[in-house]
């Protein structure tokens, strides 16, 4: 039983290698495509093995949650958005070059900035991990606080929402001149007498 | 070894790095560059789920789904923004966007 778990325990290990390894390469391929579409799909590659990278470490409501909302509505947005735009990604790769060694430098700074202040705080190598603390799955753990303990940072993230939606619509909504549209307030305050008289020609003449 | 802390923690930087990288070399491409923006996020996201998990703490699941919200919410208003400059312009050049600067 005890060796079969520390079997587990190094499977673990692998897969988190493997995924780590598919995660930092996709990254890279996100940022270095030439093709725009390709940059895309590898996003949606990068947040897939995040999440397969979550579920590792037990965090199972959150890998699904970066599913759904990640891969399932803003990386098709993007895709969307990508192919709708008719322009000429060629010549807006122009430049990749001379920016690399400069933007290189700053990843770098950032990294030993990461890798010094993580390291230098972190003592003790922690390997048991707890992803539910307190309940018996991972979405029953969130779910237990999320409506009680933070239930104002929850409906706040829901107005955001509200605001991004409406702030898309109308910045996107446009209306063309020259196309013939339904007005329903003008549909209904429309009157008989507008439409139509009666009248009352005596016969063997016109009106 | 175990899976630890540190392994969450090696890769969330480098993807945060990875992120700021993209930025600085497509400075042409806004796409890529919102792309990047977004792979930042995930390494937050990444660093706040790992705390939460090795720390047991439930808190960080939670503020890693508000990220998660926030970056919904940037994504959308990013495109749409990027939406109606190419219906007004005719392309996505961002080095033109300082035409109102005056």
């Amino acid at each position: 039983m005890l060796h079969q778990l520390g079997a587990l325990r190094a499977l673990a290990v692998y897969a988190f290698w493997i995924l780590a390894t598919i995660v930092v390469l996709s990254a890279v391929m996100v940022i270095a495509a030439r093709n725009p579409v390709h940059s895309v799909l590898f996003l949606i590659l990068a947040f897939f093995t995040s999440a397969g990278l979550l579920v590792l470490i037990g965090a199972e409501f959150l890998a699904m949650l970066l599913v759904v909302v990640y891969v399932g509505a803003v990386a098709v947005l993007f895709l969307f958005v990508v192919m709708m735009l008719d322009v000429d990604f060629v010549e807006l790769k122009q430049g990749f070059l001379s920016y690399l060694p400069f933007g290189l430098l700053v990843g770098a700074v950032f990294l030993a900035e990461i890798v010094l202040a993580s390291f230098a705080g972190l003592e003790s190598h922690v390997s048991t991990f707890d992803a539910s603390p307190g309940a018996a799955t991972n979405a029953e753990a969130i779910g237990q606080v999320m409506y009680t303990q933070y239930m104002l940072l929850f409906q706040m993230a829901g107005i955001i929402l509200l605001v991004a939606m409406i702030g898309a619509i109308v910045l996107t909504l446009r209306h063309r001149p020259g196309v013939k549209r339904q007005s329903v307030a003008k549909q209904t305050s429309r009157r008989r007498s507008d439409a139509f008289e009666l009248k009352d020609p005596s016969s063997g003449q016109g009106i | 070894m175990d899976l630890g802390l540190s392994h969450y923690l090696t890769v969330s930087a480098a993807l945060f790095t990875i992120g700021v990288v993209g930025i600085f070399v497509n400075r042409k491409n806004i796409i890529v560059i919102l792309m990047a923006i977004e792979l930042i996020l995930l390494s937050v996201n990444l660093n706040l789920i790992a705390f939460s998990v090795f720390n047991g703490d439930i808190a960080g699941q939670i503020f890693a789904m508000l990220v998660l919200t926030v970056a919904a919410a940037e994504a959308a208003v990013g495109l749409a923004i990027l939406v109606v400059y190419f219906r007004n312009r005719g392309d996505i050049a961002v080095e033109n966007v300082d035409l109102m600067k005056g």
